[in-house]
């Protein structure tokens, strides 16, 4: 099972274009709002086919790769549909549908302008998701990287008022800054090793790198993909960052920014310096302290806001780090924990940035002392909220448990005791952020609230979807997707059986 | 016949075409931008042909009148000189073609004699490009500065101030390497460059010759604008008219930079230059200051061509440091930063050059979203070519950082490295700025009156001749991007010169 073989196949290359084509389509067809929206569904759904098609193979270890050009003497822009690259891939080209359904329902129930151009970035970001997901080297990596990043600054200033102007300024602030140093490290990694192919095990095999250096360039790694995952003290960014559209922050915290900067962290530590280097040299520790602290501090300052959008992505910024912690614990278990929560995560704070949304265009509500006795009004709304809330906590059957109970184990694994506490007070804390909100939506009764209603179903449909998916995840992960088995086959890969 | 004559090709036709348009042109004044066209259609073609010819045979020595060198005058297709021409009179043809209805809108310029100072002007660029004999390099040299004061000069109210400064700084340059050439003439008795690549190592020790290599270094360094000798730039280029700039801008300053790779690696030698002499690492350290200060002066402009003129002050710096890293990677970067800023800063100029037409003016903070409405396309070039600026990828920009990158790494000089993404951090501040403009920034009135003739956001595009050019070169910067390791493998590798 252990085997790990090539073929040459075009879907990864299908898979990145496909939402690239919806482009031009969408511009021309901007006057009709349908056949505009069509494009995007469409692609949506054909790009989802095509990562679906890769899975059965991906699950035989047998990998899709394509060499698309040289661009620069020796390394190619390159893809390969590793078990891990799959995994996201399908993470974040499944949740793009349902986004999809939603923005629709979204943009259309405020009467946003400039809606053409919002689908659009909203396609290329995806492209260069998946392309950063498929990427087979570090170059490539990085190509596709700084290509999200400049295609999500159109749709963080989208309602192009000064808030959002600031927030757009502050996000390409930060993460060009971040992609500077990823150019600097990809450039000095391919200065000691002379290759920048992802190896699963890490590439610095039998090439001598003394410990300063190595510290050197993890610290580089570290700053360019750690903004976007958004580790402490480079995560200001995404708090200011909600200003953006309530279907843009979720792109942002579930589907494809967020996650495109832990999947860095978890390709860095795992196919770039490896296991077994890391530990070596410690620099696994780095790791495990940034996140303990953020997750603690974030936590910390979710409870504080009362802008539920905020308080989301505190909690976002929270979660991000258990996945960077279950990668800094390189034992077998808070592997698979850490790549699990990468997708359960994601479907999770999905649903709660849906219903924030849903709150938001049906009720014009942004803050949580707002929400009293909401939960009679959308009680589908919020009946998924709460699903959301539970698994974020760590409380079975939802998803969130899964995850965090195998990062637990890990913790567990790794002799490392003080992870495991961090954990249990992270959990108390996220009741503690969450469980208000549920009260006051249920047990509260509000005001002003007689005649409304749900929200549109275009938004609720999509919300009830992903609460359930959270909920079958968490009974039987390996549900469809085979999220579990594609995770327990890049630690397999990775650790060589060591496990 | 005239194929084998093809490295004597360019400069003739656009010399005999130079001269010519004056007395042809006299009556209809039409005539001229059609003879210009041919003549720099022509000399594009030759390029092509002449790079192709190098690299399947190698390097050309073509010997004038048949008098064999050091006696004659000798010209020399290698990669280099090939590839540095094709690049000249590629961008050229392009910024020409916009020239046709910009050229008579613009501050009522004679047409006619203004089309014969630019040829001869290109004529002086691709003869110093060819040249291999250090004195006919210097009458090139004379030839193209003339017309450039000539071409800067009919601009605006400022520009006559601004190109006699120019004159100043450019007569000095060029009187330094004159000096220098005179000073390597006394110890060589040669001007023929490679004959005096043959002399020099003997005389290595000589304080002549180290007199004679920091004197040309110091002219061409005026000539291309290394951080303390650019004073000139920055009002030259923003007073001249627009296809002035978007000429000199992309090419001037590389034929400046073009002659330094070609005196320190190809005559003094790689390793006499960086190792005894260290003149390389001290054109590195300038041009390094240069990036950061270029940066930080365009941040602070009003008037956009101002802005991107302090932008090609720190792109300038992108090349120099590239030459004074002094290894293949660094060499790569430096010449690849030469294509690639061409046509970033032609690009760039046009576009600023069509706002004047439309708007009027091109000052930053005046410009708001209705351009953008007005004008579409030419905003996306500008956008393209702004984030080919920063280095975003898949764009030719991003490349030129990655070859410059690695060259810093290969010689572990980590300031260097710092500064080229500082740079690149600066680049991206003062350009999203302007994209913030044009994409984002409502117009502000105080009537309605004046807001509702203000907000006349039909599409107001300018004329084909003046669009299709800029959105070639910014398609241009995103393909060649992509593309880029064809013309680094086939080209710029093999220009690598020996000991380096």
């Amino acid at each position: 099972m252990n085997i790990q073989s090539c073929y040459t196949s075009f879907v990864p290359l299908y898979a990145v274009l496909v939402s690239l084509l919806a482009v031009p389509l969408i511009i021309l067809s901007s006057k009709k709002k349908n056949l505009r929206d069509f494009w995007t569904i469409g692609a949506s759904l054909i790009k989802f086919g095509l990562v679906i098609s890769l899975i059965p193979n991906a699950l035989l270890n047998k990998t899709a790769e394509l060499s698309i050009v040289e661009i620069s003497p020796g390394i190619e822009l390159a893809l390969k549909a590793d078990p891990f690259g799959v995994f996201f891939a399908l993470v974040a080209s499944g949740l793009w549908i349902f986004t999809s359904f939603y923005s629709i329902g979204y943009v259309r129930g405020l009467k946003d302008k400039k809606q053409t151009r919002y689908f659009s970035y909203f396609a290329i970001c995806l492209s260069s998701t998946i392309g950063v997901a498929f990427a087979a080297n570090l170059l490539t990596f990085v190509i596709f990287y700084e290509i999200l990043t400049i295609a999500t600054y159109p749709l963080v200033i989208h309602k192009e008022d000064e808030k959002s102007i600031r927030a757009g300024r502050k996000y390409l602030a930060y993460t060009l800054t971040a992609g500077s140093l990823l150019i600097a490290a990809t450039a000095l990694t391919y200065q000691i090793t002379n290759n920048l192919d992802f190896k699963a095990g890490g590439m610095f095999n039998g090439i001598a790198l003394t410990p300063n250096m190595a510290l050197i360039l993890f610290l580089l790694f570290l700053g360019g993909v750690g903004v976007k995952a958004s580790i402490m003290p480079l995560h200001s960014w995404l708090p200011t960052a909600m200003a953006a559209p309530t279907p843009v922050s979720a792109l942002l915290h579930a589907v494809a920014v967020v996650k495109s900067g832990v999947f860095g962290i978890v390709r860095v530590v795992l196919f770039v310096f490896g296991p077994k280097l890391m530990y070596e040299l410690g620099l696994n520790n780095i790791l495990i302290v940034f996140a303990g602290f953020t997750i603690i501090v974030a936590s910390l300052m979710a409870l504080k806001q009362d802008n539920l959008k905020r308080r989301l992505a505190y909690s976002t910024i929270s979660h991000l780090s258990y996945i960077v912690l279950g990668a800094g614990l390189l034992s077998s278990a808070a592997i698979l924990g850490a790549i699990m929560h990468i997708a359960f995560h994601a479907v999770m704070k999905i649903t709660l940035f849906f219903c924030a949304g849903a709150i938001y265009v049906n009720l014009h509500k942004e803050n949580i002392s707002e929400l009293n006795g909401i939960g009679k009004v959308m009680p589908w709304t919020m009946g998924a909220f709460a699903v959301g809330s539970i698994g974020l906590t760590g409380i079975p059957p939802v998803n969130g448990f899964v995850s965090k109970w195998y990062i637990g184990l890990g913790a567990l694994q790794a002799n490392n005791l003080i992870v495991l506490i961090i954990l249990i007070i992270s959990g108390l804390l996220n009741a503690a952020y969450f469980f208000p909100i549920l009260h006051r939506a249920f047990f509260r009764t509000g005001e002003g609230l007689e005649d409304k209603k749900e929200a549109s179903p275009f938004m609720v449909v999509p919300l009830v979807i992903t609460a359930i998916l959270a909920v079958l995840l968490g009974i039987y992960p390996d549900f469809l997707f085979h999220f579990y088995h594609l995770a327990v086959m890049v630690v397999t890969n990775v650790l060589g059986g060591i496990s | 016949m005239i194929i084998r004559n093809s490295a004597a090709l360019i400069p003739l036709i656009l010399l005999f075409t130079a001269v010519s348009i004056p007395i042809v042109a006299l009556k209809k004044k039409q005539i001229a931008f059609f003879m210009v066209m041919i003549a720099t259609s022509l000399s594009v073609i030759v390029s092509f042909y002449n790079i192709f010819r190098v690299l399947k045979v190698g390097t050309i020595h073509y010997h004038f009148g048949g008098w064999i060198p050091p006696i004659g005058i000798e010209y020399v297709l290698d990669p280099l000189s090939s590839f540095i021409c094709l690049v000249i009179n590629v961008i050229a043809l392009l910024v020409l073609i916009h020239s046709k209805k910009i050229i008579e809108m613009e501050s009522n310029i004679k047409s006619v004699p203004y089309y014969a100072l630019v040829l001869l002007m290109l004529t002086g660029f691709n003869g110093i490009v060819l040249t291999g004999d250090f004195f006919n390099l210097y009458v090139f040299l004379e030839i193209c500065s003339l017309a450039m004061y000539g071409l800067i000069s009919v601009g605006g109210k400022q520009a006559p101030v601004a190109a006699f400064r120019y004159l100043i700084m450019g007569t000095v340059g060029g009187s330094f390497y004159l000096l220098g050439v005179g000073f390597l003439y006394i110890k060589t008795g040669s001007l023929n460059m490679a004959d005096v690549r043959s002399i020099v190592p003997h005389l290595y020790n000589e304080p002549t010759v180290i007199v004679a290599i920091s004197l040309m270094v110091i002219g061409f360094g005026i000539k291309m604008a290394v951080f303390p000798l650019h004073g000139w730039l920055p009002d030259a280029y923003t007073y001249a008219p627009t296809t002035s700039s978007a000429l000199i801008a992309p090419t001037g300053t590389k034929i400046g930079a073009y002659a330094m790779l070609r005196i320190l690696f190809f005559v003094f030698g790689v390793n006499y230059v960086s190792k005894t002499l260290h003149i390389t690492d001290i054109l590195a350290w300038l041009s390094a200051i240069g990036i950061i200060y270029g940066s930080i002066m365009a941040i602070a402009q009003k008037e956009m061509k101002r802005m991107l003129a302090y932008s090609s002050v720190s792109q300038i710096g992108y090349i120099g440091l590239g030459i004074g890293l002094c290894n293949p990677l660094g060499l790569i970067g430096a010449v690849l930063h030469v294509m690639n800023h061409a046509i970033m800063k032609a690009c760039l100029f046009l576009v600023a050059g069509n706002y004047r037409v439309k708007l009027g003016h091109s000052n930053i903070f005046k410009l708001n979203d209705n351009i953008r409405k007005k004008m579409p396309w030419t905003t996306a070039a500008f956008t393209v070519a702004a984030l080919s600026m920063v280095g975003i990828p898949p764009t030719l920009g991003f490349f030129s950082k990655w070859y410059l990158a690695l060259g810093t790494i290969k010689n572990s000089s980590w300031i260097f490295l710092a500064v080229l993404l500082i740079s690149s951090l600066l680049n991206a501040v003062y350009f999203f700025r302007v994209l913030e403009k044009v994409y984002l920034k409502p117009i502000k009135s105080n009537s309605l009156e004046e807001f509702n003739t203000l907000k006349n956001d039909k599409r107001d595009e300018v004329s084909s001749s003046a669009l299709i050019p800029v959105l070639i070169l910014s398609v241009a910067l995103i393909v060649l991007g992509l593309l880029n390791t064809i013309i680094v493998k086939g080209i710029i590798e093999k220009m690598i010169p020996a000991g380096m």
